[in-house]
């Protein structure tokens, strides 16, 4: 195969997996605009997806929290801008790394959970089982996933946020000497409550992105264990990217020249 | 009263990249009887079934249920069609994160309006056709192989089909077992629309039950008709198959 096939092959290759994935979204954002959800399912997903990745997103949270506020607050201090660090932590785990840092905590644990879920239905055909009974499996399996992390990722970031102030503020009272009150009357001029919101917004998109692209590649699933494998993989890589590149466009949208 | 035909293959060819699954196929499946295709494993049987089920487009040709391409139907309109049709999986393809009552129920529930007690009952009736009421609140992991399969079959029933598919229903049941799904497949038959179409190897239970015999070799239907008439048939390569003999012109 020479260089054009080649070429010509993966290009072929990608619009045929961004069709699928707009098609899956379509399909999935059309069961959810008609209201057709499956409740308890979506209750049961959200505490598998959401409450369960808790634990992990307070623990990369706090510890971000933790060295931002390090590697800024002694040096602040020594330059008399200790005022400003409460800013700093709040202001970066509010805009960027709350977001972020949750999105991309759960692209790996739930995204991957998700592909490998679903790709297991497929190579057991499962989910042959379930068109053949006329049950669509973007209603049925895509669409409760999808609603439980819109619904949990604002809510684990809204956790990361606090937690990673909290830390912030623990390590500048410990090393730099700077008061609780100090670090939090600082933070809370830093960042507004616009700031928050257009951080839960981007989480929105990045619960969108982890749930669609786990289960597309999870259907996509082909031949056996291995295929389970490889899809899982791709589904954390995809969405770890799509998060990035999604992450850009909005903080240019929202912050624009001024970000 | 001429035979009324309730899916119908035309000319269908199938191929997956350089391998050819299937050529040139047309079979009427007759409302009211039993269908059954036989040959060799990894003839496209399955496929055959897959095809009128709609989970698979052919290559080339038409498949029509109650005259309806299923080719050519969004996937919207085919789930109404499919909602007439069950199909039967070889390895019950069992969702394995629901109880064997909530499998079978599972058709009545996303489809119908039922009331939860009303399909209870029907689930009851349907788990008891097959012998597993017992086993109602158990996970398919928890499951024998041939449970499975028999849980499979009470999933495929529970709905009241037009036309059943059962993809290989007996393969790997016991003696007991395979004579309880035959008499069920043609006691189903009796209802007034009751169709059946089964891929099986098990040539005792095909003889039992088969209205008509489809046999395919090589991606060809090489003989189709009355389940007597293909028995009759003169063709060597089914006059081998059926006789289970190594000589003759199927390459072993």
């Amino acid at each position: 195969m020479n260089v054009l096939e080649r070429v010509g092959e993966r290009t072929s290759a990608f619009f045929e997996y961004a069709g699928g994935l707009t098609d899956l979204t379509a399909s999935s954002l059309s069961f959810l605009l008609r209201a057709r959800i499956r409740f308890g399912e979506t209750v049961a997903q959200a505490y598998l997806l959401g409450y369960q990745s808790l634990a992990i997103v307070l623990l990369t949270s706090l510890f971000t929290g933790m060295v931002i506020s390090l590697e800024s607050a002694v040096q602040a201090v020594q330059y008399g801008f200790g005022n400003i660090v409460g800013t700093a932590v709040a202001y970066a785990s509010a805009r960027e790394l709350g977001p972020m840092l949750t999105g991309i905590v759960v692209a790996g644990r739930a995204g991957s959970a998700i592909a490998a879920e679903i790709g297991s239905m497929v190579v057991t055909e499962q989910i042959e089982a379930l068109r053949s009974m006329g049950i669509e499996p973007a209603r049925y399996l895509v669409v409760p996933r999808l609603l439980a992390l819109i619904v949990m990722l604002p809510l684990l970031t809204i956790f990361a946020d606090v937690i990673s102030i909290l830390g912030g503020a623990w390590v500048a009272k410990t090393y730099a000497h700077i008061a609780y009150a100090d670090f939090m009357q600082s933070a809370r001029t830093g960042i507004s409550m616009m700031d928050l919101d257009k951080g839960l917004v981007k989480t929105l998109v990045f619960a969108a992105i982890i749930a669609l692209v786990g289960s597309f590649q999870g259907l996509r699933t082909r031949g056996g264990a291995a295929g389970v494998g490889k899809s899982t993989t791709g589904a954390v890589v995809i969405s770890m990217i799509l998060i990035f590149i999604a992450n850009f466009a909005l903080s240019l949208i929202f912050y624009g020249a001024s970000a | 009263m001429p035979e009324r035909v309730i899916a119908r293959l035309e000319d269908v060819s199938l191929a997956f990249g350089e391998r050819v699954v299937l050529k040139n196929c047309s079979l009427d499946i007759v409302e009211g009887a039993i269908t059954c295709i036989v040959g060799l494993s990894g003839a496209g049987k399955s496929t055959i079934l897959r095809l009128i089920d709609g989970l698979i487009k052919p290559s080339t040709g038409h498949v029509y249920v109650r005259d309806q391409d299923v080719c050519h139907t969004s996937e919207r309109e085919l789930n109404k069609i499919r909602r007439s049709i069950s199909l039967s999986f070889q390895f019950a393809a069992l969702l394995d994160s629901l109880t064997l009552g909530q499998n079978v129920s599972l058709p009545l529930v996303e489809n119908t309006r039922m009331a939860g007690a009303a399909i209870a009952k029907v689930v009851d009736k349907a788990l008891d056709a097959v012998g597993l009421q017992y086993a109602y609140d158990n996970l398919p992991a928890e499951l024998s192989g041939g449970m499975l399969k028999r849980a499979g079959f009470a999933r495929a029933i529970v709905t009241d089909p037009e036309l059943i598919l059962y993809d290989e229903p007996t393969t790997g049941l016991d003696p007991i077992s395979v004579h309880m799904i035959t008499k069920t497949i043609m006691r189903l038959r009796e209802r007034s629309s009751g169709t059946a179409v089964v891929t099986s190897h098990d040539l005792p239970s095909i003889y039992m039950m088969a209205d008509y015999m489809a046999m395919l070799f090589e991606g060809a239907i090489i003989a189709y008709g009355p389940c007597d008439d293909v028995r009759k048939s003169q063709n060597p390569i089914v006059q081998q198959f059926l006789a289970g003999e190594e000589a003759g012109p199927i390459p072993i």
